[in-house]
């Protein structure tokens, strides 16, 4: 308190108020370049919504040599894959959250932690790497022929062409997010206090009724946000998704196994294609400002639970 | 009796589950360590970090010697871009307002725009910078990793700050010297092992992009000059990503040793500001 009435006095003399300035100046240059980055892509993709409008988003028909820039399959393709990380990841994610922070040792949790850690600090462009010399080879000949040979009347699993399909980049996809759906559970585990833990214990509770009863009610809106995080990371992910998604546009199917596209894929894999061609150049900057909205949406969500639930700063 | 028996299984069950999932997550981590090595160890020389990609690409030899230096210098840029203004703006969150409406926005947005796509940002940079000069560059490439950073040290500069115990601001007001005086001399050196821990995770995070440089700096297979920044040039990143699509073995074993070698910045990077992290706790408890 002193300290801030202090402030006022200081700041009346021209030097303070000039670096007060500067570093509010600095600090608004956040502001101004997301609001930037929103308005001159927005301008350079319109050529491309004005040509073709609504359909943009609305339908399936990416034809770059027609002039049809349909980009529905591009949203799918984001939309399904990242699901699908998000049913492999949040399992496994809460489940070594819980472990990390209720049942290891602390040393070990801590230990255990640096090394999940790890796996965020890994490129995007060494996951797309190993995921088409060594995941791909590896799921094709033991998980997904398999199951593509005794679950084919699933229309989920039909029998496939290639191993770079949806199904390959959820996979990829679902361990670059378990780091961060995890670490942001640990913190969300570690913030209720250890009376409630210890109430439960001495009634008689097992560690996992411990957990149920203490720990996961008091946990549920933080390990949401973790959740929706982590979506927004994977709906973003550029390289390793165009490794192994396929790349091929156009296509809507509930088939995993399928070869397809997603935004961000297809603005790296489609780039060099567009060089020439303004419109095509402009309906990628476009798919771009489509992939910008939906993360800015998930993640302001995401933040807004946070803060909600007392846990800002 | 029996309810408890189950209870105790129920309970073994779920401790079991958790260890599967942590092992889950650690095999393919210790897959993806253990192949790298194993593949890209042969070519690792010191002439792999100097000497560009072979003329003929698909020739065995040659290096990512243009990547190496690529990288070095795009990310060098996007440091002095990013933590000059990254920390002035944790300044004004901790020490001038931190309670005011500016500053609960910049953190509100700050922490949006950490979950903003490098693509989005390279498509941003390629708009602004590119299509403006009619040319991919350094330069470009520069600017998108410090944007990417930005967002990065304004909230780990800021938690630096934040532990800056408050009676050294007091002794330093009290002694009547002024604010910024203070904020220079007194809180800024004492916060300065927290941010470097935060701009260096910054750095190891940019050296690691690959999808906005390709819309920016786009690559390039030949060495270019250090002093020369106005066309396009190639990243360590953006080399391993065309070689490894390549049919040929020669490029492939070429892309697997580029990860080796971003792997190990990167690791090393990290360990430098985790050291960092574990001696500023040591000291000051």
């Amino acid at each position: 308190m002193t300290v801030v009435s202090a402030g006022r006095l200081v700041s009346r003399r021209p030097a303070d108020a000039l670096f007060r300035f500067a570093t509010a100046a600095c600090a608004s240059i956040v502001l101004i370049l997301l609001a930037g980055m929103l308005i001159r892509t927005t301008w350079a993709a319109w050529p491309a919504f004005s040509h073709s409008g609504i359909s943009f988003v609305t339908s399936n028909n990416w034809n770059p040599n027609l002039n049809q820039f349909g980009g529905l399959s591009f949203i799918y393709g984001t939309l399904l894959t990242s699901i699908l990380a998000l049913v492999l990841a949040v399992p496994i994610s809460v489940l070594i959250a819980l472990f990390l922070t209720e049942i290891a040792p602390a040393r070990l949790g801590t230990a255990l932690g640096y090394v999940v850690d790890l796996l965020a600090a890994v490129p995007s462009v060494v996951y797309g790497l190993w995921g088409v010399f060594v995941l791909v080879p590896f799921l094709t000949n033991y998980v997904w022929q398999p199951l593509s040979n005794h679950l084919s009347f699933i229309p989920f699993f039909s029998p496939f062409a290639s191993g770079r399909n949806f199904a390959t980049a959820g996979v990829i996809l679902a361990l670059m997010i378990i780091p961060i759906i995890s670490a942001v559970s640990r913190e969300v585990f570690r913030t209720v206090p250890a009376d409630e833990r210890e109430s439960a214990l001495a009634l008689g509770a097992t560690r996992w009724e411990m957990i149920r009863l203490a720990v996961l009610p008091r946990s549920r809106q933080g390990v949401l946000a973790a959740v929706i995080l982590g979506f927004g990371r994977a709906v973003g992910e550029t390289i390793a998704v165009a490794y192994l998604i396929g790349g091929v546009p156009n296509k809507i199917t509930a088939d995993l196994f399928e070869q397809g596209s997603s935004i961000a894929a297809n603005i790296a894999l489609q780039f060099n294609e567009a060089a020439s061609l303004p419109l095509f150049k402009a309906a990628l900057i476009g798919l771009g400002v489509v992939l910008f909205a939906i993360t800015l949406l998930i993640n302001i969500g995401a933040r807004l639970i946070i803060r909600r639930g007392g846990r800002g700063a | 009796m029996s309810t408890l028996g189950r209870r105790h299984r129920r309970d073994r069950f779920m401790v079991g589950a958790m260890i599967v999932a942590v092992v889950v997550a650690i095999v393919p981590l210790g897959f993806i360590l253990a192949d790298v090595v194993v593949k890209g160890v042969g070519q690792l020389s010191a002439s792999f970090l100097t000497q560009p990609e072979p003329f003929v690409a698909t020739a065995a030899g040659g290096g990512f010697g243009a990547g190496v230096r690529g990288t070095i210098k795009m990310v060098t840029l996007g440091t002095i871009l990013a933590v000059p203004i990254g920390v002035m703006a944790a300044v004004y969150l901790s020490e001038y307002d931190p309670q005011g409406p500016l500053a609960a926005v910049v953190r509100f947005f700050a922490d949006v725009m950490t979950g903003v796509p490098s693509i989005f940002v390279g498509i941003f940079v390629f708009t602004a910078v590119v299509l403006a000069t009619h040319s991919f560059s350094s330069w470009a490439g520069g600017l998108s990793l410090g944007i990417l950073m930005l967002p990065v040290i304004v909230r780990t500069s800021e938690e630096a700050l934040r532990l800056v115990p408050q009676e050294l601001r007091e002794a330093s007001l009290a002694l009547g010297v002024r604010r910024w005086r203070t904020i220079v001399s007194v809180i800024l050196p004492t916060a300065l092992p927290g941010m470097t821990t935060g701009v260096l995770l910054a750095i190891a995070r940019a050296a690691g992009e690959t999808a906005p440089l390709l819309l920016t700096a786009f690559g390039n297979q030949l060495i270019v000059g250090w002093g020369s920044w106005n066309g396009p040039e190639a990243s360590l990143t953006l080399e391993i990503f065309t070689n490894s699509r390549s049919p040929f073995p020669a490029q492939q074993a070429r892309a697997w040793t580029g990860a080796l070698v971003l792997i190990l910045g990167i690791m090393i990077i990290s360990l430098v500001a985790r050291a960092l992290v574990a001696r500023r706790s040591r000291g000051s408890r």
